[in-house]
């Protein structure tokens, strides 16, 4: 597109605005979105409700009486301008997703692997063997946008999406890979499941990604599945978390 | 006396706890959810003496019915007339009626519109999951476990403020409700990605008339009407998707978001339904007319800043209003003395029953 200008601001109905830092999908936008959303929280602005980062943009919800519009709509204008990339970026967590590849739990493993020339073995090993970055979550409760995936894997979504994909499914949807987290339908190619509860309202965090994590795909068998699964419904299951110094670049 | 425990003898259509929703864990991709019509939810809870945002019962096409299994209260009824009955009998909606222990609430049937809201003295009683009562049906979360009212549930309610009983007889003047109009176009503020269509395609979509499809919930109704011209393709880097904001997916039809929508979404939106608007889109059916009419940020905002008072004018008339129990009511003074008095006409099954108010005040 030309003649677009980056950071805008995009009038979004009268209880949200979005500020918007670009037009790809890439690590530095998506920080500077992150990075606008901590700086609106830490505002405390009157009337505003919430701040949602997404891929490329921030959207501020206000409630549309209790707030000054005017001088949100300016006051966002001149964070855009100053917020540069997510401080806390030096340090990257990894959060690793236990994960049952293919039979009944990855009924479309085989289409990838003829999609892609691959054995499934061989996509299983790709698929696991790099970290994944969260862009956002979004969709429903818990489910994260992961990019990174390595681009071999790149399959289309189905034709007619399932009326019902269960939840833990791990699934490959164009360059994006995600996992679902409450059972909902969807269009990706489902290679595996995980037994962890992306989402348990009942657990304090009821959600464990967010955005700005890695995210690591362990292979595991089906003992170990139902080893995690049984821990998982007790609400006794953690996930393992690492972090690493990562140098700036 | 003690606070109201409601025995569900039949569910209803689809009736759920709901409130103003669950702000602030969209980042998380959790869905806002909350009242469809919020101004007849919170004028509900004004007039049944709560806060405006305390948890009601919304209740769909076919309402349920509730036999009173404990206490005494307070219980409103506002948004769409789905035939509102106590102990068999029409009752009035948009009014604070007192029941008690014995007592069974129903619907006939609907009449007109698709939402109501029973709005009970102490807000309904359910576990607050992040910060709010409200059902999200599709992640059993909030509400009355997180899902649908069904037979045999017992739904209890608040301890309702002391003074409950001071609202009894309180109206909700017609001039304070929502319109409802069903020609009445929906207003628009354009964006966030209304250059993503042509000028062509806009021109369709504020000059068409679209129809409710079959395909339409508390996420969003999907509408049919002429096919809206995009500039270039339909699909936008997923982003934020607020209530009201009309997606054009590749099939060129509006859908609008509604309360359960989903967080993000990768649709070009073409413009939003100013929040004044979701309600009278709330209350129509599949089949029912929708047409579009683009206005300004500015009178969005005046529009919402105009229905808030609204709720500040009902808020006032319950701070005058003192329900005058029977057996001390005094007789009717000077009429000229009486600064504050209304009058409504509410058709209930043919029937037509004028209500009055006014405020009584004490001699010293």
């Amino acid at each position: 597109m030309e003649g677009k200008k980056y950071p805008r601001i995009l009038t979004a109905g009268d209880g949200c605005v979005v500020a918007e830092f670009g037009d790809s999908i890439d690590m530095e936008i998506n920080s500077r979105a992150a990075a606008l959303g901590n700086a609106v929280m830490r505002l405390g602005f009157p009337g505003v409700l919430d701040a949602v980062p997404t891929y490329r943009s921030l959207a501020v919800y206000f409630d549309p009486v209790a707030t000054d519009v005017k001088r949100l709509y300016s006051r966002l204008e001149d964070l855009c301008g100053k917020e540069g990339p997510a401080a806390g970026h030096e340090k990257r967590r990894t959060i690793v997703v236990p994960t049952l590849y293919g039979g009944e739990w990855g009924p479309d493993l085989d289409d990838v692997a003829e999609h892609t020339g691959f054995p499934a073995e061989e996509v299983i090993r790709r698929h696991s063997g790099r970290e994944c970055y969260c862009y956002m979550l979004g969709f429903t409760p818990g489910f994260p946008y992961l990019g990174g995936m390595d681009p071999a894997l790149e399959t289309p979504r189905l034709k007619n999406p399932r009326e019902v994909i269960p939840a833990g499914a791990v699934a490959i949807g164009g360059k994006q890979t995600g996992i679902y987290s409450i059972a909902s339908p969807g269009g990706w190619r489902i290679i595996g499941r995980t037994p962890m509860r992306l989402f348990d309202p009942d657990r304090d965090p009821p959600i464990f990604l967010e955005a700005g994590m890695w995210i690591r795909f362990r292979p595991i068998d089906k003992a170990e599945f139902d080893e995690i699964e049984a821990a998982s419904k007790e609400g006794g299951y953690r996930p393992e978390i690492f972090e690493e110094e990562v140098a700036p670049s | 006396m003690s606070a109201l425990v409601l025995e569900c003898r039949l569910p209803g259509m689809f009736t759920t706890v709901q409130d103003s929703g669950r702000w602030g864990y969209q980042g998380k991709g959790m869905p806002v959810a909350g009242a469809m019509d919020l101004h007849a939810f919170r004028l509900g809870n004004i007039l049944a003496g709560n806060d405006e945002n305390d948890a009601a019962l919304e209740v769909t096409l076919l309402g349920p019915t509730l036999f009173v299994a404990e206490g005494e209260g307070i219980v409103a009824v506002t948004g769409a007339d789905l035939g509102f009955q106590v102990n068999g009998r029409p009752a009035p909606l948009w009014a604070a009626l007192a029941v008690k222990v014995g007592d069974t609430l129903s619907f006939s049937g609907p009449r007109s519109g698709c939402r109501a809201y029973l709005c009970f003295s102490g807000g309904i009683d359910v576990p607050v999951v992040m910060e709010s009562r409200s059902t999200y049906t599709r992640a059993l979360v909030g509400g009355f476990q997180g899902r649908a009212l069904k037979k045999g549930d017992s739904v209890r309610c608040g301890e309702p403020l002391p003074l409950w009983r001071r609202c009894e007889g309180l109206v909700c003047p017609e001039g304070l409700r929502p319109a409802y109009s069903p020609d009445a176009p929906l207003r628009v503020v354009p964006g966030p990605q209304d250059d993503l269509f042509t000028d062509k395609g806009k021109e369709t979509f504020y000059g068409s008339e679209y129809s409710v499809s079959n395909s339409a919930d508390r996420m969003g109704y999907r509408l049919d009407g002429p096919e809206i011209e995009h500039a270039g393709g339909a699909d936008i880097i997923s982003d934020a998707v607020p209530l009201g904001a009309v997606q054009v997916p590749g099939h060129r039809q509006p859908i609008v978001m509604l309360a359960d929508r989903q967080t993000t979404g990768g649709y070009a939106k073409i413009g939003v339904v100013c929040s004044v608007d979701i309600a009278a889109l709330s209350q129509r059916l599949p089949g029912q007319k929708v047409r579009f009419q683009k206005i300004s940020l500015d009178d969005a905002l005046a529009l919402a800043r105009e229905e808030a008072g609204k709720r500040d004018e009902m808020r006032r008339l319950r701070a005058l209003w003192r329900s005058a129990p029977k057996e001390v009511a005094p007789e009717a003074a000077d009429e000229g003395a009486h600064p504050f008095r209304g009058e409504a006409l509410i058709r209930v099954d043919g029937e037509e029953h004028r209500i009055s108010w006014e405020e009584i005040r004490e001699v010293e």
